[in-house]
C-alpha cells in the first residue's frame, strides 16, 4: 500500500491528492493530457513536452518498463507525470529499468493514485493550465504562485542540440533543424537511406546551405512557435532554394515564415488516435499528435499554401503544401513513436521531392 | 462516398441457435445491423431459425422469417422476396457459410442478388487454410510452418527445419485422436508413429508449436475507400494453445510496448487491406514473449464474438458501422455514435481496463472433459470494467455465477498443494482459481509461469490480490486498507470474510467513511471529447459522472452470462421490459455484465450500468439512482437470486412479491396453495433418510421422481424405477438430512404441457398452450414443444386454462408466470410453477403476437390488462403449427452424456413453423441440425422397459424402407415380431461391433435409451458419444424417435406388396 503523499495543485485552485513516485524534484509545468494507451516511454522522452506535466489518461502505465531503444531523447525534459497507477514490476523482454527508476534518474517527479479521468475532463473543459507537483501542503501559496508566475519561453533553446552532428546514410543529405526533435525522425530518415546532419535551432541559413543539403527538415519542438528566435528568418532564407519538410513545430514555423499565424488551442491534440483526412486521396490516416498550437487556416490565404490535410474531428489544419516551392509540412508526427505508422509515406514523399529537385538541377 | 441508391431490399442472415462458439453476440450484431440498415432507409428482410432473439422481432426488420438456415429454405425466401442484396457477414459462421453455399448453388445469380460487404473471394481466401497461407507467404507475413508428412523420417526433416516443439495432427481423425506435441526425439518417434497409425490415410500434419506465445487480437474495420482502423486490441491471459473464446482476456493489451503494438497493428491492417475486407474483421496473432517474432494465427472476415466484446469494451458499435460500410458509407462520413461530435474513422482510446472471463458449462456437466485446448467449450462470457486491472478481474470473477467469488475457490484451503499444482498443469477451466490458491500457499510465481506460460505481469497482479488479502487480515477494521482493497476491486463479501465480519458490517463501515463507488462513462475517447453516452461502470475514485435524474425510474436486472438453462431468452425479456418501461413514461436503467447481448448495447436503455450482478454492486447503483422500483422477474435466476437481499435492504421489488415467489418454491407452502385453490399435483412426500425414502416410494408406487429440495434446473433429479435404484440414489447422489430433505414424487408418464401467462393480479392472459413431444421426465428446455397442442381434448384445454388462472391469481402474480402440467389418464396435474419470465416467452410472443414481456412489465407498473386491449383468458389459437426444438453442443463437450433427462443439456433452440404438424416438425428438426433422411439404416438398442415400444417404431421405420440394425437383446425382440434385422455385436463383444458400424458411416440414426447398471451404462455412454463424434443423430427418448419416424413417414411413400 502506498503511503507517501504527493499533491497535484492546479492553477484553478483544484488539488488532487495522490502518491509520490519518480523524482522528488517537484515543481511547476503546463498540465496537459495524452490519450495513448501504449508508448509512454516515447511520450515521456519527447522533447516537445518540455516544461509540461503529462497526465496519461490510460490508467496503468509502466507495464512494459523502460528499454534502451525507445527513447526519443536521452535527457527527457518533461516536468512531471500524472498517473492513475504506476506499474513498478514491468514485464517485457526489452525492459531494462522501471518507470520509477528512470524518472528518478532524470529528475522527473510523478504522482500516482489520482483520478486522471477527472483531470482530463477538467483540462478538456477549462483548457490547459499551469500546475505544480508538490509534497508540501502549502497549497494556497502554490496556487498563488502559479497564477502569478509567467511561463518560460526558452524551451527550444534548452532542448536543441548544442552542436551539429551526423547520422550517416548512403542517400540524400538532409539537414534536420533541431527544435527539440524526436530521435525517430532521424531514424526514419536513416531508414530511407538519408544522410542526416542534425543542427542547432539557431544555425544560420548560410551555414545550412553550405552543407549542400538535398533537403531540409524542420523538427517538432516544445512551446509556442512565436517564441523561437530567428527561426522564421532562417526558414525564409531556405525556402525556394532547397526542399523543406516540416513536422509539428516545423510545420508551424513554415506557416509563420510565409506570413501565416498560429494560435493556442484549448487543450490541443495529444494522443495516438487522431484521424486526419488526406484531402488529395480522401483517405483517413490515424496519426500520432502532440501539439497545443495550430496554424490559423484563414491566415494561409495569399501565402501560396494549400491545405493538404485536415483533422477529421475539428477541421484544424494538419498539413499543407506550397503551390510553387518544394515545401510541405504536417502538424502531426509521421515518425510516429509513439503511435501508428499510417503517415510514414510522408518521408517517401520528401525523398521524391528531393529526387525531383536533384533531377531538375542535373537537367 | 454516399450510400448505395441502387438497392432497396437487403436480406440479412442470422446465426441460428445458440451453440458453443456462437452465442448471443450475433443477436447483438444482427439487431444492430438491421436497425442500421433501416436507419439508412433500406427495407430489411431477416431470416433466422432462433426465435429467442431480439433480431427476429417484427420491430427490428421489415420482414422476418423464422425458418431453418439451410440453402434450401433461404433459397425459397430469396425466390419469394427477390431481395436486391444479401448481407452475410453479421450472422456468424453460419451466415457466412449460407452465403457461400447459396452462391455455389447459383441461387444468388439466378435471382440477381448481390453480396454486400466483403467479397466472397476474400471470405474464401481468409477461411481456406491453404489459400490464406499462400496469401500470407506472398505478403511475407509469417504463419506457423507446417507440412503434410507420411513417414517418421519426414517428421525428422521437418524437425530439422523448424525445431521443437511441434504439433502432430493425424489427418482425417475425429477430435484430434492420436495427435500431440513433440518436445524431443523420443516424443517424435512415439507420437508421429502413433499418428500415422491412427490416420486412415497414414498422413499427419506437422506444425510448429507456438504454444506459450502471447495471443493478441486486433479488431479492425475497413471501408471501400481503404480507410482502415483498429477498434481495439486485446491480450489473452492464457497464451496460445487455449481457444480465445475460452481464454481470460484483457483489453487493451497490457504487456506490449508501443513498438510491438504498432508492428502488429501494421500487420493486421495490411492483411485486411490485402484481403479487401469491407466491414468488421478479427485478426489473431501470436507474439513471442522474448522477441519481435510473431505469427498470424487466423483472420475472421466477419463480425465475431470478439467484435461484440470490443464493441462493449470501447463503446464503438462495430456491427452497426459494418452494416453501413456494406451499403457504401465510409468511416470518415459516419459520426461516432458515442460522442456524436467526432467521426467513426478514429481509434478508440480507453481509460480503463476491461476483463473478459468465459463462462463454462461444467457446473452442469461435472463429468465433462474440463481440460481446455483448441476446441471452445464456454457457453458464454462476462465482462467487467475497472480502473485497475485487479478491479476489472475481480469484478468479472464475481459476475460469473460459477460458484467462485474471488481469485480462488470457496473451499480452497481444503485442497492439498499437490492437487492444486496438478489442476494448474492440467489447464482446466478453473485454472485461474487454482493459481490463486497456489499463490496463497506461497508457490513461487516463476513456477506457475513455467507451468502455464502466463505472463509474469498477470501473475504479479494475481499475487497483488493475494497480498492485499493478507494485509487485510493483518489490519482488521483499517479504513485505509478498506479503501485500498476497494480500489483493487475487492467485494465487501471478501473483505468481510478476511475480517471475520458480516458483509453488511463492511458495507456499514464504508457508508460511514464515505467509501462508495463513483460511476464513470465509457465514451470511446478517454474523455477527450464531451459525450452523452449513458454507459457507465463503477469504480472507487473521486469524480462521479453519472448524474441521477429526478425522473420516475425503474431498474431492470439482466441475466448475466449465457449458460445452459439461462440463454438469450432472458435477454429478450429484459430488453422488452426496458422498452415497456420507456413506453410507460419511466426512465429505464439496465444492470448487466454480459458483453454479448443486446441489453448491454447502450442505445437500448436510458442508462446502462455494466456491473456485476451481485447484491453489493447492485445496491450501490440503487443507492445512487434511487429508483422507484427494481424488476427481477425478467433476468432469469440471476436476478431472482438477488431479490431477497435487495428487499431486506428496503429496495422495492416490483411485480409478483417475493413472498408469493416463495410460495411457488417452498414445497409445504405450495401444497397448501394447491389445496386452497383445488388444483391437483402428483402424489409426493419428503424423506430425510433412506428408510423413510423407501417407505414413501413404496406408498406412492414406482416409478418415482426423486430430487433434493431447493435445487434448480433439475440438478440431481432422477427417475427411479425400483427399490434398488432408490437405494443407490440415496447413497450416492444426495445427502439427505432434516434440513435438506429429498422429494419423492409419483412419476406420471403422461403428456407434458407448458403454459405461459400474464397476470395483473386481477385478470390473466394466456397467450397459448404448448404440448411437449417428450413425456414428463425430460427437462422442458430439452423437449420439443408444439403449439398449438395436438392431442388435447377440449375439456383438457379448459381444465388447463382454469388451473392456470387459479394458479396465477392464487399466487397473486403480477407479471409473468410459467406452469408445467402433466396430463395422465385424462387428469391434469401441476408439476411446477415459476412466477417469472420463462424460456418460452419469446417463442410464444412471436407466435401469438401477444408481446408478453411488454404486457407483463406494464402490469408490473400498475397498468391493468383490461386497459391494454388484450382479452383475458386463453387467446384463440393461431393457424398452423409451431415447433420449438432444442439444440445441443455435445460435439464440443467431450465425456458429456447426451441422454436426455430431468437435467437440462441444450444450449439453444430453433423454431419450425408450417401449416401441417409434420412439416413444422421437419423444419424444427432440420433447423436444429438433424438431417432427416428418407432412407438409410437405423441402429436400435434400448432398455428392456422400452423394448415393446421400440418394436412399433422399428416396424414403422422398416415400412419406410429403413434397414434396421440392433444388438442381440433388442434384435431378438424385433425378430420375434417379424421385423428384418441385422444383428451387431455389443461394445467390446465381437468383431462386428456396433461402434465400428457407427464409425464407418453405415448408420444414419441411432435410437438408444439408457439402461441402469455400471457396465451397461458405460456401454450406452460409449455408443452415444460415438454417435456424437461421428455426427450421427442419436435419439435417447422414444418420443423424439417416434416424432422423427412420423416425419420420415410423411416424406416417403408406402411400399406395400400386392
Amino acid at each position: 500500500m502506498l503511503t507517501e503523499k504527493r499533491y497535484l495543485v492546479l492553477e484553478d485552485g483544484t488539488v488532487y491528492e495522490g502518491y509520490r513516485f519518480g523524482s522528488d524534484r517537484t515543481g511547476e509545468g503546463e498540465l496537459v493530457f495524452n490519450t495513448s494507451m501504449t508508448g509512454y516511454q516515447e511520450v515521456i522522452t519527447d522533447p516537445s513536452y518540455t516544461d509540461q506535466i503529462i497526465t496519461f489518461s490510460y490508467p496503468l502505465v509502466g507495464n512494459a518498463g523502460i528499454n534502451t531503444e525507445d527513447n526519443e531523447t536521452l535527457l527527457p525534459t518533461v516536468r512531471g507525470i500524472v498517473l492513475r497507477e504506476a506499474e513498478n514490476e514491468p514485464s517485457n523482454f526489452r525492459s531494462t529499468e522501471t518507470l520509477d527508476s528512470f524518472l528518478n534518474r532524470h529528475g522527473i517527479p510523478g504522482i500516482s493514485g489520482v483520478d486522471t479521468r477527472s483531470i482530463t475532463r477538467r483540462i478538456r473543459d477549462k483548457g490547459v493550465m499551469k500546475a505544480s507537483l508538490a509534497d508540501a501542503e502549502n497549497h494556497d501559496e502554490i496556487i498563488e504562485l502559479l497564477q502569478n508566475s509567467p511561463f518560460r519561453t526558452d524551451q527550444v533553446k534548452r532542448v536543441s542540440t548544442k552542436s551539429p552532428y551526423i547520422s550517416t546514410g548512403p542517400g540524400h543529405r538532409v539537414v534536420l533543424i533541431d527544435y527539440g526533435k524526436k530521435e525517430n525522425i532521424v531514424r526514419s530518415l536513416n531508414n530511407k537511406g538519408c544522410d542526416v546532419t542534425v543542427v542547432p535551432f539557431d544555425t544560420s541559413a548560410a551555414d545550412i546551405l553550405r552543407m549542400q543539403p538535398a533537403g531540409v527538415m524542420l523538427s517538432n519542438g516544445p512551446g509556442d512557435p512565436e517564441d523561437v528566435e530567428g527561426a522564421v528568418e532562417t526558414i525564409r532564407a531556405l525556402i525556394g532554394r532547397v526542399p523543406v519538410f516540416g513536422v509539428c513545430m516545423g510545420h508551424q514555423l513554415i506557416g509563420l515564415a510565409y506570413g501565416a499565424s498560429s494560435y493556442k488551442m484549448k487543450f490541443g491534440h495529444r494522443g495516438s488516435n487522431v484521424p486526419v483526412k488526406n484531402l488529395a486521396t480522401g483517405r483517413i490516416e490515424i496519426t500520432s499528435q502532440n501539439h497545443g498550437y495550430s496554424i490559423d487556416p484563414v491566415s494561409l490565404e495569399g501565402t501560396g499554401f494549400e491545405v493538404t490535410h485536415t483533422a477529421l474531428n475539428d477541421g484544424t489544419v494538419e498539413g499543407m503544401r506550397h503551390k510553387e516551392h518544394p515545401v510541405f509540412s504536417v502538424q502531426y508526427h509521421p515518425e510516429a513513436s509513439a503511435g501508428p505508422h499510417d503517415s510514414e509515406y510522408l518521408f517517401s514523399q520528401f525523398i521524391q521531392m528531393m529526387d525531383l529537385v536533384k533531377e531538375d538541377k542535373n537537367a | 462516398m454516399p450510400k448505395r441508391k441502387d438497392i432497396e431490399t437487403i436480406l440479412v442472415i442470422g446465426s441460428g441457435p445458440i451453440i458453443i462458439g456462437q452465442a448471443a453476440e450475433f443477436d447483438y450484431a444482427g439487431t444492430q445491423a438491421c436497425l442500421a440498415l433501416r436507419e439508412e432507409g433500406y427495407r430489411v428482410i431477416l431470416v433466422n431459425s432462433n426465435p429467442a432473439t431480439i433480431m427476429t422481432d417484427k420491430e427490428i426488420a421489415d420482414v422476418v422469417y423464422i425458418e431453418p438456415l439451410t440453402p434450401d429454405f433461404i433459397g425459397r425466401i430469396i425466390r419469394k422476396e427477390q431481395p436486391d442484396a444479401l448481407l452475410p457477414t453479421l450472422g456468424g459462421q453460419v451466415g457466412l457459410n449460407m452465403a457461400v453455399e447459396l452462391d455455389r448453388l447459383g441461387v444468388l445469380e439466378e435471382n440477381n442478388v448481390e453480396l454486400l460487404g466483403t467479397k466472397l473471394e476474400s471470405i474464401t481466401q481468409a477461411e481456406d487454410r491453404d489459400l490464406f497461407r499462400q496469401l500470407m507467404n506472398q505478403m511475407g507475413v509469417p504463419v506457423p510452418e507446417s507440412e503434410i508428412i507420411n513417414t517418421v523420417e519426414q517428421a525428422y526433416d521437418f524437425r530439422r527445419k523448424v525445431g521443437y516443439p511441434f504439433i502432430v495432427r493425424p489427418a482425417f481423425t475425429m477430435g484430434g485422436t492420436g495427435g500431440g506435441i513433440c518436445y524431443n526425439d523420443g516424443d517424435l518417434d512415439e507420437i508421429v508413429a502413433n499418428g500415422l497409425k491412427y490416420s486412415p490415410m497414414s498422413q499427419c500434419l506437422v506444425e510448429k508449436s507456438i504454444a506459450g506465445f502471447k495471443e493478441i487480437e486486433y479488431e479492425v474495420m475497413r471501408d471501400k475507400n481503404d480507410n482502415a482502423i483498429v477498434v481495439c486490441n486485446m491480450e489473452n491471459i492464457d497464451p496460445v494453445g487455449i481457444h480465445t473464446g475460452d481464454s481470460t482476456v484483457v483489453a487493451p493489451t497490457q504487456t506490449l510496448a508501443d513498438k510491438e503494438n504498432q508492428m502488429l497493428r501494421d500487420v493486421s491492417l495490411s492483411v485486411i487491406r490485402e484481403l479487401g475486407i469491407e466491414g468488421g474483421c478479427n485478426v489473431q496473432l501470436a507474439l513471442d514473449p522474448e522477441s519481435f517474432d510473431y505469427y498470424i494465427i487466423e483472420v475472421n472476415p466477419r463480425v465475431s464474438r470478439s467484435s461484440a466484446l470490443a464493441s462493449k469494451a470501447t463503446g464503438y458499435p462495430i456491427a452497426k458501422l459494418a452494416a453501413k460500410i456494406a451499403v457504401g458509407l465510409t468511416l470518415d462520413e459516419m459520426a461516432n455514435p458515442v460522442t456524436g461530435t467526432s467521426y467513426a474513422a478514429f481509434e478508440p482510446a480507453l481509460d480503463y481496463v476491461v476483463s473478459k472471463i468465459p463462462r463454462f458449462p461444467f457446473d452442469k456437466f461435472a463429468k465433462g472433459e474440463r481440460k481446455l485446448g483448441t476446441q471452445m467449450k464456454a457457453t458464454g462470457e462476462v465482462m467487467a470494467i475497472g480502473r485497475t486491472y485487479e478491479e476489472s478481474l475481480l469484478k468479472a470473477i464475481r459476475s460469473l455465477e460459477y460458484g467462485v467469488h474471488h481469485l480462488g475457490l470457496p473451499n480452497g484451503d481444503a485442497f492439498e498443494l499437490d492437487y492444486i499444482i496438478e489442476m494448474i498443469k492440467k489447464q482446466s477451466d478453473e485454472r485461474l482459481f487454482y493459481i490463486g490458491e497456489a499463490l496463497r500457499k506461497d508457490v513461487p510465481m516463476s513456477d506457475i509461469h513455467e507451468w502455464t506460460k502466463i505472463d509474469m505481469f498477470f501473475l504479479r497482479k494475481f499475487q497483488h490480490i493475494i497480498t492485499i488479502e493478507s494485509e487485510l487480515k493483518a489490519n482488521i477494521g483499517s479504513v485505509d486498507h478498506l479503501k485500498w482493497a476497494k480500489t483493487y476491486g475487492f467485494s465487501d463479501r471478501i473483505i468481510a470474510h478476511r475480517w471475520n465480519m458480516d458483509k453488511s458490517e463492511v458495507r456499514a463501515l464504508r457508508g460511514e467513511k464515505g467509501i462508495t463507488p463513483v460511476y464513470k462513462m465509457v465514451d470511446t475517447c478517454a474523455a477527450e471529447f464531451e459525450s452523452t453516452t449513458p454507459y457507465f461502470y463503477g469504480t472507487y475514485e473521486s469524480e462521479n459522472e453519472s448524474a441521477a435524474s429526478d425522473r420516475k425510474k425503474i431498474i431492470v436486472l439482466g441475466s448475466g452470462p449465457i449458460r445452459i438453462g439461462q440463454g438469450v431468452e432472458f435477454d429478450y425479456a429484459t430488453v422488452h421490459a426496458v422498452w415497456a418501461i420507456q413506453e410507460a413514461g419511466y426512465e429505464a436503467i439496465i444492470v448487466n455484465n454480459n458483453p454479448e447481448t443486446v441489453s448491454t448495447d447502450f442505445s437500448i436503455s436510458d442508462k446502462l450500468y455494466f456491473e456485476p450482478l451481485t447484491h453489493e454492486d447492485v445496491m450501490n447503483i440503487i443507492e445512487h439512482e434511487q429508483p422507484d422500483g427494481v424488476v427481477v422477474q425478467f433476468g432469469g435466476q440471476t436476478a431472482i437470486n438477488l431479490a431477497d437481499q435487495l428487499q431486506a435492504d428496503g429496495v422495492r421489488i416490483i411485480g409478483t412479491t417475493l413472498d408469493d415467489l416463495d410460495r411457488a418454491e417452498d414445497r409445504k407452502r405450495f401444497e397448501q396453495l394447491l389445496r386452497d385453490i383445488d388444483v391437483p399435483q402428483p402424489l409426493g412426500k419428503t424423506a430425510t433418510n433412506e428408510a423413510e425414502a423407501l417407505a414413501n416410494a413404496e406408498y406412492i408406487g414406482y416409478p418415482v421422481l426423486v430430487r433434493p429440495s431447493y435445487v434448480l434446473g433439475g440438478r440431481a433429479m432422477e427417475i427411479v424405477y425400483n427399490e434398488a435404484e432408490l437405494k443407490n440414489y440415496m447413497r450416492d447422489a444426495v445427502k439427505a438430512s432434516p434440513e435438506h430433505p429429498v422429494l419423492i414424487d409419483r412419476y406420471l408418464t403422461g403428456k407434458e404441457i407448458e403454459v405461459d401467462a400474464i397476470s395483473d393480479g386481477e385478470n390473466v392472459i394466456i397467450p397459448g398452450i404448448m404440448e411437449h413431444i417428450e413425456r414428463a421426465g425430460v427437462h422442458s428446455g430439452d423437449s420439443i414443444a408444439v403449439y398449438p397442442p395436438v392431442t388435447l381434448e377440449d375439456t383438457e384445454i379448459d381444465m388447463l386454462t382454469d388451473y392456470t388462472q387459479r394458479l396465477a391469481l392464487g399466487l397473486n402474480t403480477v407479471g409473468l408466470i410459467n406452469i408445467q402440467f402433466v396430463i395422465s389418464n385424462g387428469e391434469v396435474y401441476v408439476l411446477e410453477v415459476n412466477p417469472r419470465a420463462s424460456r418460452t416467452v419469446p417463442f410464444m410472443s412471436k407466435i401469438t403476437e401477444i408481446p408478453m414481456a411488454n404486457l407483463a412489465m406494464k402490469a408490473i407498473l400498475g397498468i391493468k390488462l383490461a386497459d391494454m386491449a388484450y382479452r383475458p383468458g386463453l387467446a384463440l389459437f393461431k393457424a398452423g403449427y409451431h415447433v420449438k426444438a432444442p439444440v445441443f453442443s455435445f460435439s464440443k463437450l467431450k465425456n458429456v452424456d447426451i441422454t436426455l433427462g430431468p437435467e437440462m443439456k441444450s444450449t439453444g433452440e430453433v423454431m419450425g413453423k408450417d401449416m401441417s404438424l409434420n412439416k413444422a416438425l421437419f423444419k424444427g428438426l432440420v433447423a436444429s441440425g438433424l438431417e432427416v433422411k428418407d432412407h438409410g439404416t437405423a441402429l436400435i438398442t434400448v432398455a428392456d422397459k422400452d423394448k415393446e415400444e421400440a418394436v412399433a417404431l422399428a416396424s414403422r421405420l422398416s415400412q419406410c424402407g429403413y434397414r434396421l440394425m440392433a444388438t442381440k437383446g433388442t434384435g431378438e425382440v424385433l425378430r420375434e415380431n417379424n421385423i428384418p434385422i441385422i444383428t451387431v455385436d455389443k461394445v467390446g463383444e465381437g468383431p462386428n461391433s456396433l461402434i465400428k458400424e457407427i464409425q464407418s458411416g453405415n448408420v444414419q440414426i441411432v435410437i438408444n435409451t439408457m439402461t441402469k447398471g455400471k457396465q451397461v451404462e458405460r456401454d450406452g455412454f460409449r455408443i452415444r458419444r460415438e454417435t456424437v463424434e461421428n455426427g450421427v443423430p442419436c435419439l435417447t427418448s422414444l418420443d423424439t424417435a417416434r416424432t422423427l419416424v412420423e416425419v420420415i413417414e410423411s416424406m416417403t411413400f408406402n411400399m406395400e406388396k400386392m
